[in-house]
């Protein structure tokens, strides 16, 4: 893929989501639907830049909760993948716990948190965490779980001992794994913080949107929505450029397809 | 059957099988891959076995190579049983496994990084002697100016010649080639003959070959064996003297082509001696 052809692919992108706005605008306008049920982009916009300063300390209590919740969820995850990639006997054991723990709709479990911990940033850290922490460890496990035998055949052959099969090929290959699941986890564990948030807390956007509805402040809620809409973009963002500079081997298919 | 070369002094054996059985699988799944099988290999052999699919060729290439132990009996590498030590054994499958997030130069250093006494030193040589050594492995197979590209530029058969790069990087005394070149098109495998004759008649490791292909088995080995179809069982041990370095006329000889249908003729007994068994 050519230099020009990635900038003409981003003016599309930028373009399309203009479009979506404009088109959300003219609607509003043309069939006059009430700012009660949705306000127009221009609104909700101004609303979020007025509101900004107000707005402001439950957008840092958000964003710290979720990446407290987050980095927590990053580290337990990774120690479980780890054991259920490496083990099998870890994997049989572990998985039907995993895949039950993660059907459990989290709405389900801020009540206890909030039982254990009382109301604020401590259940919504966990929510986060508890959001968050199953793709990565499955992610992991499976970089781990998955390396050729025949790679291994030929390290063991050369008299290589586990740690240096760990080090030179299971470690390097489970790592786009691994970042595949971050991004997807950074924006879950927005969820969970979000979700906490709105159920018991009295800080973070979650609390804010919660007020804004019970008052019919629609714009101030959707503002809140276009706040974390945005934080999740950026924080998305940034673990895929870690991501790249990382692996950008994995990503070859891009670059490399026409040659 | 009695399979090694007669009154072989013990100090030139670098390989050797006393009455190996292997079994896989455990209860009425259970079969024997690999019965009663005696061989002694010599260093600087080079070894190929051919036989009909899952006749156990590759499980020998494992016992040696230490990847698998057997059932009963005995494998000893290096005048010791295989498990206790290993001795840095290079290796080439099919499937060529390089690591996609190195360059082809720093794959085909992988081996110096793990095996003493070159890993004690790998930091520091790494940009000098090393270097240099996988520099010249890469002018020898062809690929002179590739050692920077990554693996997914390069060809299957480039990939596959990096990939005797390194296997023989380090200078190992046993090289395991599992069916190196059974992906490539017939040119390419016959220039790779080549090459691999060249590489082997400078350093002379001992040669382990797995292969289907009996012009292949005839053209680079000192020595074949065919094996029969399961349970594997070597039924004949050839020697292969036709001189060297053999060229693509060579194949085109007499001895050559007796050589091949020979062996054609023997592994299609093999095959059929299966059938009332199945």
């Amino acid at each position: 893929m050519t230099l020009s052809q990635r900038s003409l692919d981003h003016v599309k992108s930028a373009s399309f989501i203009v479009l979506l706005f404009l088109a959300w605008e003219v609607s509003c306008v043309l069939f006059g639907i009430s700012p009660i049920v949705l306000p127009p982009p221009s609104t909700v916009i101004s609303t979020l830049i007025v509101q900004m300063p107000a707005l402001w300390p439950h957008i840092l209590q958000t964003l710290l909760t979720t990446m407290v919740g987050f980095l927590l969820g990053m580290v337990i995850g990774v120690a479980l993948g780890a054991i259920v990639g490496v083990s099998r006997t870890a994997y049989n054991v572990a998985y039907p716990l995993l895949v039950g723990f993660s059907s459990i709709p989290k709405v389900a479990v801020v009540p206890i948190f909030v039982l254990w911990f009382g109301s604020g940033t401590l259940p919504a850290i966990l929510t986060a965490l508890t959001t968050c922490i199953f793709p990565i460890v499955v992610n992991v496990a499976t970089g781990l779980a998955t390396t050729e035998p025949e790679m291994e055949d030929v390290l063991k052959a050369l008299g290589a001992n586990r740690s240096q099969v760990f080090w030179n090929v299971s470690l390097p290959r489970t790592m786009p794994y691994f970042f595949a699941s971050l991004k997807v986890a950074v924006t879950l564990a927005f969820v969970g913080t979000v979700l906490s948030e709105t159920v018991a807390a009295n800080r973070g956007i979650g609390t804010v949107m919660m007020m804004a509805t019970a008052s019919f402040d629609v714009p101030l809620a959707f503002a809140g929505l276009l706040a974390l809409a945005l934080l999740g973009i950026l924080l998305y963002a940034v673990f895929a450029v870690i991501e790249q500079r990382i692996c950008g081997w994995a990503n070859r298919k891009q670059e490399f397809a026409m040659g | 059957m009695e399979a090694g070369l007669t009154s072989a002094m013990p100090t030139s054996r670098i390989a050797q099988l006393e009455n190996v059985n292997v079994r896989f699988g455990k209860g009425s799944n259970a079969f024997l891959a690999l019965d009663r099988t005696n061989l002694t290999v010599h260093p600087g052999d080079f070894v190929a076995m051919v036989g009909p699919s899952g006749c156990g060729k590759s499980t020998i290439l494992k016992l040696v190579a230490g990847l698998l132990r057997p059932t009963e009996g005995h494998v000893f590498v290096a005048g010791r049983e295989v498990g206790a030590e290993r001795i840095g054994i290079g290796m080439a499958f099919q499937n060529p496994t390089m690591l996609p997030w190195l360059t082809i130069r720093e794959n085909i250093m992988l081996p110096l990084k793990i095996v003493q006494p070159y890993a004690a030193t790998f930091r520091r040589d790494k940009r000098t002697v090393f270097y240099d050594r996988a520099e010249g492995l890469l002018a020898k197979v062809g690929l002179t100016g590739f050692g920077d590209r990554r693996p997914w530029e390069l060809s299957g058969g480039m990939l596959q010649r990096a990939n005797l790069c390194r296997a023989l990087v380090h200078s190992p005394k046993l090289l395991m080639l599992d069916e190196p070149f059974g992906a490539l098109d017939q040119f390419t495998r016959e220039e790779l003959w080549s090459i691999l004759q060249e590489l082997w008649m400078e350093t002379r490791p001992t040669v382990f070959l797995v292969t289907h292909d009996l012009r292949e088995a005839a053209f680079l080995a000192s020595r074949i064996l065919v094996m029969s179809a399961r349970p594997g069982r070597v039924t004949e041990d050839r020697q292969v003297d036709l001189a060297r370095p053999r060229t693509l006329e060579t194949t085109f000889q007499p001895e050559f082509t007796d050589l091949t249908n020979d062996l054609r003729r023997l592994i299609v007994e093999a095959r059929q001696a299966k059938e009332p068994a199945q």
